[in-house]
């Protein structure tokens, strides 16, 4: 009974440390008020699809890295300028590269990227008729007239056994 | 025979892609080139370190004069270890210009007292506004500009010794 409820109370010791530490975590990522829910959306989506220049994975939502802090300021203020999303990744990008946006855009050096995964698709696509095409040929001219004549033979044999 | 030979098709297709794959493993994503390179050092207009009655801006950079522009703080430790470089850099004769990043006045002063000052200026740079414009990340960085005030070269992080006649030098007399 006493193992039981020391367990109990070291198990509710690590949930209280957890919570916490988690406390402590989202303390370091300011809150925002929004008086347009519109806003607040998109100043969530953008600040989730920005990638932190100096942490090599993580959103600049979710990084307690300065230069995050500083980007989610900027968000933040461009948003309220009436700046468009495109227009804010632009600006991103332009200072800090083509690293913070966790998708690519589509352009000369990128083709390559985004081409190669549906040309293999289409590839494999085709492949696959192929294959089935030769297949169903070759099952309808398997047979020479001299194996046809022996499986027949083989068959009523079979029959009158 | 071509038909068999036509089986290892899918098996060089994955060796290639594995080869192309385990090279990237081995990419350092720091040593990526800064988003300004061959471009116009930003606008700014900013008070100096030294001076904050006096402001200075971009046409500090458009003396004529290659210039390794140098990001540090006081709170950076890396910018401690680098201090022997830059000294000497400045003493072979390469201008200098540094942004005071994100401290207060006192702790840069501090700091240059300290540890020397190569600089022929700072920019003082509270708030890191010119520095998130120069897309500035972590300290220190550098930046070469040069006599038009056009960043020719970027280098994140700490300079080490054997990098200033390896790298530094040479991107300077380059663009000279």
């Amino acid at each position: 009974m006493a193992l039981i409820r020391s367990c109990l109370a070291a198990l509710c010791l690590g949930v209280l440390g957890l919570l916490a530490a988690g406390l402590v975590q989202g303390a370091a990522i300011e809150l925002r008020e929004f008086d347009d829910p519109v806003l607040e959306q998109r100043y969530r989506s953008l600040t989730a699809s920005l990638r932190c220049p100096t942490c090599e994975n993580q959103a600049i939502n979710d990084s307690d890295a300065p230069v995050s802090g500083d980007m989610r300021e900027r968000v933040y203020l461009l948003l309220h300028e009436g700046v468009s999303d495109m227009e804010i990744r632009d600006h991103m990008v332009q200072r800090f590269g083509d690293y913070v946006l966790y998708n690519p855009r589509l352009e000369g050096r990128t083709f390559l990227l985004w081409g190669l995964p549906a040309a293999l698709v289409l590839l494999g696509g085709v492949l696959v008729i192929l294959v089935v095409r030769a297949r169903r040929n070759a099952s309808a001219s398997a047979l020479t007239p001299e194996e046809r004549a022996r499986l027949d033979a083989l068959i009523n044999r079979e029959r009158t056994e | 025979m071509k038909r068999r030979l036509l089986l290892l098709l899918p098996l060089a297709g994955f060796l290639v892609l594995s080869v192309f794959l385990y090279q990237g493993l081995s990419l350092n994503p720091f040593h990526r080139d800064s988003a300004l390179m061959a471009r116009d050092f930003p606008e700014f207009d900013l008070a100096t370190l030294e001076d904050a009655e006096r402001r200075v801006d971009r046409s500090l950079l458009t003396t004529g004069e290659v210039t390794l522009v140098n990001v540090w703080g006081e709170w950076c430790p890396e910018c401690k270890r680098e201090m022997p470089q830059l000294l000497d850099l400045a003493e072979r004769g390469v201008r200098l210009v540094g942004i005071s990043y994100k401290d207060t006045r006192e702790k840069g002063l501090g700091f240059l007292e300290e540890f020397g000052d190569p600089f022929e200026i700072n920019i003082f740079d509270p708030d890191g506004e010119l520095a998130f414009e120069l897309g500035v990340y972590g300290a220190p960085e550098t930046f070469l500009v040069d006599a038009d005030g056009v960043i020719r070269y970027h280098h994140t992080g700490y300079i080490a010794p054997g990098e200033v006649r390896e790298k530094i030098l040479p991107e300077v007399e380059k663009w000279r």
